[in-house]
């Protein structure tokens, strides 16, 4: 039995509307609605292996911002995104970041390095404090 | 008044708009030094740089770049021409002079201040308005409830996770599917906030359609069209907020309430173009876009002042932002460069009719038109297979098909200089036209 | 051991320290939220009203006229926004016109100057876009707009120059005697003693009061909620204009602010719950729906913001002012809801004599009257603003683009004394965010100068009160 799946394409801004016709065994058999060849490879794709690029940014140590935004620099399977995440979440860089640098090569071994998309200069860096010695702050003195 | 510096073309912004209409003039043959970009930020890139997702350049660069990338690659494309920036420096007001400047030209006078040069005046012979836009806040929506923290438009709150790396709540409910608030769903969820819902009055969403797919449905986030927020309960933080369903008259339907603990509610209900100097300056705004009325040159009522990018109107797609600073800067490029620019000539009005909200421009002087003359617009509603049809006084000219046309995406028709040239057009009309079965209503 | 402790930092509690100050004496204020004005005194049509409206005999009354006297030499001494704009009563039929016989007489009686009875087509020619149904409007000359954030700062900063202490997060839990005079314990643990206690509670002034005194008192609060427009508004009336009164108050008023804004409410609703401060969409409708009714045309579009506020309404409808009875050392300024705001500097006055026969003290040599306000970038031409951007760069870093404040003005509002502390504490000095955009563009930039200037962790900053914080964490959870 082939089935059709209606896919919104997400390769550009045009968002077509394509049609997919796969078989029983998820060959895909027909593909319409696409206005490029982009659309025909994203919706083939997306039946059998969806991906994505997944963007966010790093942790900075020593910059004048305290993160960095990086992207894989190119798809990884869908349902690796949050894996993704963990690894980008656990990684840092020191500062100065320059736009391209390679934050993670290889990340999860799927092949594709997760590189920086900006540049972030050196600062000092400042101290931290605890938060609800802060807030306590905040509120002032009192007498007791 | 007399002028601290003088310039031939100063722009105001150095987002991607004033960045490309500066590019674009200095291509166009004014001198690089005759330029000044200013810009509020210590970097240029304006709102880019907050925007780290990717799907900008595709149709400028023929590759897909995050915000950042994108922005610098035109701020590169500016320093290699040498165009200078005054950074961390506000325009606060923009007046006209009566005297000429050094290019023959009415001089505007700019107060601007930073802090290494103080308040002082800027002289400049054209002006490019690339002010960009704000986001429209809780206000303006008229939401009621309490008004505790934690209540922040989506840009605010995209400022927050990807430049300053924090986190400005933990469960959010997202009013508005504009593409700031769906970006900023996927966005939360990968930093692992939970996005309840993302609630939107209209029937259809005001965000790109890709953005739906890979925001939204690939986290199972629902999106409630037709759908408000009707509470906000918390005194001092947000810790629920109750959504109904909508009728036709966009009013809430008693009995559909349904309530979300949370802690944050976002905004993304629209962007305002950012024209409050402008408007000082007498620029002519339109009651639609809230942008400049322009004509081909994107020049406004006062000769020598220019409007591109989201200042003008809202855009979806920042390559068209470029594209649009790059005519701005061209014209200024022609207007500061050409001593005795005539004002007369032909006029042909663009007026918009059935569905077409606005166009930009709203008028052409056919004497100076490009070859290929882009003329902009946004549909009042959803048409599915309908028309774009192009009228040369009252006859038809072209029609376009569409399988979907909708207010959240620009539209654009492109007219052939020679086509108006030959057709003698003193007035041209953009309308919708849907088929007989059409049953929408255009607003 | 203090010689007056005031509870709540309010425009009341604010003027009472800064008369109490004049004298050689200690005095706290203790404040339950972090800044001054976070209660009744923040949320209020922010009119000096002329004074025909209270009974004669009344407090109310008495502190109205003499709170709206002082008001303008106040403005000069202490530098906040005050404007005498003049306020119309508007009348629709002859009913109404009988009404506004009846407050002219009144006001006449209460010692206001310069009433008028005017017909409609006079008052449309003052206010064009006053309702083609008005036939007739009480003109008051003395009507004035204030900026009552700004008179509540300035009271409180000049107190606070006068030697008066002030503690916020401080929430009064107990009240009680002890020997000739009373100790007074906190939620967070604090405890003072005084000899003397001024009850500026606002909507829980009757909670303190029957803490020490068995003539009880009971205040309702009472509910109003507000519509602020754009700028773009201004012109739009240039009087106060307010509907014939009712039992629940001076109805809805259309007025423009010091600032230039426009502001329609208040609705009016006995309410129970204390802290109740929600906006209804039903509430919104109705100040849209009766303001609609004085002015044609409202800008409805203009919205920036809406709010609520609470009135403290006591029992017998009037101020409850002075000593208890049965209590000496406490005096009360209770049941403050409108015409409060006027009335401040007269109540703040008269509490300090009462408290100076009772507890006499000689006056300070040394006492500075005189406060100047935060130079204002937005208001500045351009040769003051060069000279104020020579004297201070940080006067050329804009913040706020909407209302045009800097980090010089937003630096000062928090370093004065009882500086601001908190996001709406700054809005409330300076405006950073009170404009079109409400705080979208400039709220991490705040959080940044103020986290710096106070020297703490950005994450504990909170919009207002300590448990209105802005962010959560950070993205990375191994940023520590």
């Amino acid at each position: 039995m082939n089935k059709t799946t209606e896919l919104t394409c997400i390769r550009c801004p045009i968002g077509c509307l394509v049609s997919v016709t796969a078989d029983a065994q998820g060959n895909v058999m027909d593909i319409r609605g696409n206005g490029c060849p982009n659309g025909s490879r994203y919706a083939a794709s997306e039946l059998v292996n969806p991906v994505r690029i997944v963007t966010s940014t790093v942790r900075v140590e020593g910059g004048e911002l305290p993160v960095a935004p990086v992207k894989t620099k190119t798809d990884i399977p869908k349902g690796r995104v949050f894996d993704c995440m963990e690894a980008i979440n656990r990684a840092s860089v020191k500062a100065p970041v320059r736009i391209g640098d390679v934050v993670i090569a290889d990340v999860l071994g799927l092949g594709v390095d997760v590189v920086a998309t900006r540049d972030v200069g050196e600062a000092a860096a400042e101290p931290k404090q605890d938060v609800e010695e802060a807030a306590e702050q905040i509120r002032g003195e009192r007498e007791v | 008044m007399t002028a601290d510096r003088e310039v031939k073309i100063a722009i105001i912004g150095g987002g991607p708009a004033g960045l490309a209409a500066a590019v674009s003039a200095a291509e166009s043959g004014v001198s690089p030094e005759d330029i000044l970009i200013i810009e509020r930020d210590h970097v240029p890139g304006g709102i880019l740089n907050q925007c780290i997702h990717n799907g900008f350049g595709l149709h400028t660069f023929r590759e897909e770049l995050t915000g950042p990338e994108y922005a610098g690659r035109f701020v590169d494309m500016a320093k290699e021409r040498g165009i200078p920036f005054l950074l961390d420096t506000m325009a606060v007001d923009i007046s006209r002079g009566e005297t000429a400047g050094a290019a023959g030209k009415e001089l505007k006078y700019l107060s601007v201040m930073n802090r290494e040069d103080g308040f002082f005046t800027i002289g400049a012979s054209a002006v490019v308005l690339a002010m960009g836009c704000r986001e429209r806040p809780r206000g303006a929506l008229n939401i009621p409830g309490f008004r505790p923290a934690g209540i922040y438009t989506a840009g605010t709150a995209q400022r927050f996770v990807n430049i300053e790396g924090r986190m400005p709540g933990r469960e959010a409910v997202i009013l508005g599917s504009g593409d700031i608030g769906l970006i900023m769903a996927r966005r939360m969820t990968l930093e692992g906030a939970k996005v309840r819902a993302v609630v939107e009055l209209m029937p259809y969403s005001g965000g790109l359609k890709r953005n739906i797919v890979q925001c939204l449905d690939d986290f199972g986030i629902p999106l409630k069209l037709s759908h408000t927020v009707v509470d906000i309960r918390g005194r001092e933080r947000v810790e629920a907020v109750t959504i109904a369903e909508v009728g036709p008259d966009r009013r809430p339907i008693p009995g559909t309430e349904e309530t979300f603990a949370c802690d944050t509610l976002l905004l993304s209900c629209g962007l305002i173009p950012e024209n409050e100097l402008s408007h000082g300056l007498g620029v002519e705004l339109s009651g639609v876009t809230g942008g400049p009325v322009v004509n081909e040159s994107l020049e406004t009522n006062i000769p020598g002042v220019f409007a591109c990018g989201n200042v003008l109107h809202v855009h979806d797609l920042v390559d068209y932002v470029s594209e649009e600073a790059g005519t701005a800067g061209r014209c200024s490029a022609a207007y500061v460069m050409n001593p005795a620019e005539s004002r007369g000539g032909r006029t042909v009005s663009v007026r918009c009719r059935y569905g077409v909200r606005y166009t930009v421009p709203a008028s052409i002087r056919t004497e100076y038109m490009a070859e290929r003359q882009i003329i902009r617009f946004r549909v009042g509603a959803v048409y599915r297979d309908a028309c774009v049809a192009v009228d040369f006084d009252g006859k038809a000219f072209r029609r376009q098909k569409k399988r979907i046309l909708a207010p959240g995406e620009m539209e654009q028709v492109v007219l052939g200089k020679s086509d108006m040239e030959a057709a003698g057009v003193s007035e041209i009309t953009i309308r919708i036209e849907e088929e007989p079965q059409g049953t929408r209503q255009g607003v | 051991m203090y010689d007056v402790i005031i509870i709540g930092a309010g425009v009341t509690g604010c003027a009472v320290a800064r008369e109490l100050a004049r004298r050689e004496r200690s005095v706290a204020v203790l404040e339950r939220g972090l800044d001054v004005c976070e209660g009744t005194s923040k949320a209020n049509s922010g009119i000096v009203h002329a004074g025909h409206d209270a009974h004669p005999g009344t407090w109310k009354a008495r502190f109205n006229v003499e709170g709206s006297l002082l008001m303008e030499e106040l403005s000069k001494e202490l530098d906040f926004p005050y404007r005498r704009n003049t306020s119309l009563v508007i009348g629709f039929d002859e009913e109404d016109r009988r009404t506004l016989e009846g407050l002219l007489a009144q006001g006449l009686e209460n010692g206001v100057k310069g009433l008028e009875l005017w017909d409609g087509s006079r008052v449309r020619e003052k206010e064009p876009q006053l309702s083609d149904a008005v036939t007739c409007a009480l003109y008051c000359p003395t009507g004035g707009i204030v900026d009552p954030f700004l008179l509540t700062v300035a009271l409180a900063e000049n107190a606070c120059v006068g030697g008066v202490s002030f503690f916020f997060g401080e929430e009064v839990t107990e009240l009680c005697r002890a020997g000739e005079g009373f100790v007074l314990k906190t939620a967070r643990g604090g405890s003072y003693e005084t000899r003397a206690v001024v009850n500026a509670a606002g909507v829980y002034a009757d909670v303190f009061h029957n803490m020490v005194s068995e003539d009880k008192v009971h205040i309702t609060p009472r509910k109003g909620e507000y519509l602020l427009m754009d700028k773009k508004t201004t012109g739009f009336v240039n009087a106060t204009i307010f509907q014939c009164p009712t039992k629940m108050g001076k109805g809805i008023l259309v007025t423009p602010t010091v600032h230039g804004n426009l502001l329609l409410g208040p609705t009016s609703e006995d309410i129970a719950d204390k802290e109740n401060t929600e906006t209804t969409a039903a509430g919104l409708e109705e100040v849209l729906a009766k303001a609609g009714l004085s002015a044609k045309e409202l800008p409805v579009r203009q919205v920036i913001t809406s709010f609520t506020g609470l009135r403290a309404h006591s029992d017998n409808g009037d101020f409850i002012v002075g000593e208890a009875a049965d209590c000496p050392g406490f005096f009360d300024a209770a049941g403050i809801e409108s015409p409060g705001l006027t009335s401040a500097p007269a109540i703040g006055r008269y509490l300090a004599e009462r408290i100076n026969e009772r507890f006499p003290a000689p006056e300070k040599t040394d006492f500075i009257a005189v406060r100047k306000g935060i130079p204002c970038m937005a208001d500045a031409d351009p040769e003051e603003r060069k000279r104020l951007v020579a004297e201070n760069p940080l006067y050329a870093n804009v913040v706020c683009r909407c209302e045009l404040v800097t980090e010089g003005e937003i630096v000062e509002a928090i370093r004065r004394p009882v500086g601001a502390k908190t996001l709406d504490g700054i809005k409330r000095r300076v405006r950073a965010g009170m404009g079109r955009c409400q705080a979208g563009f400039c709220t991490p930039k705040q959080m940044e100068i103020l986290a710096r200037e106070l020297g703490v962790e950005e994450e504990a900053i909170v919009k207002s009160g300590p448990g209105a914080r802005l962010l959560t964490g950070y993205t990375k959870s191994n940023i520590s």
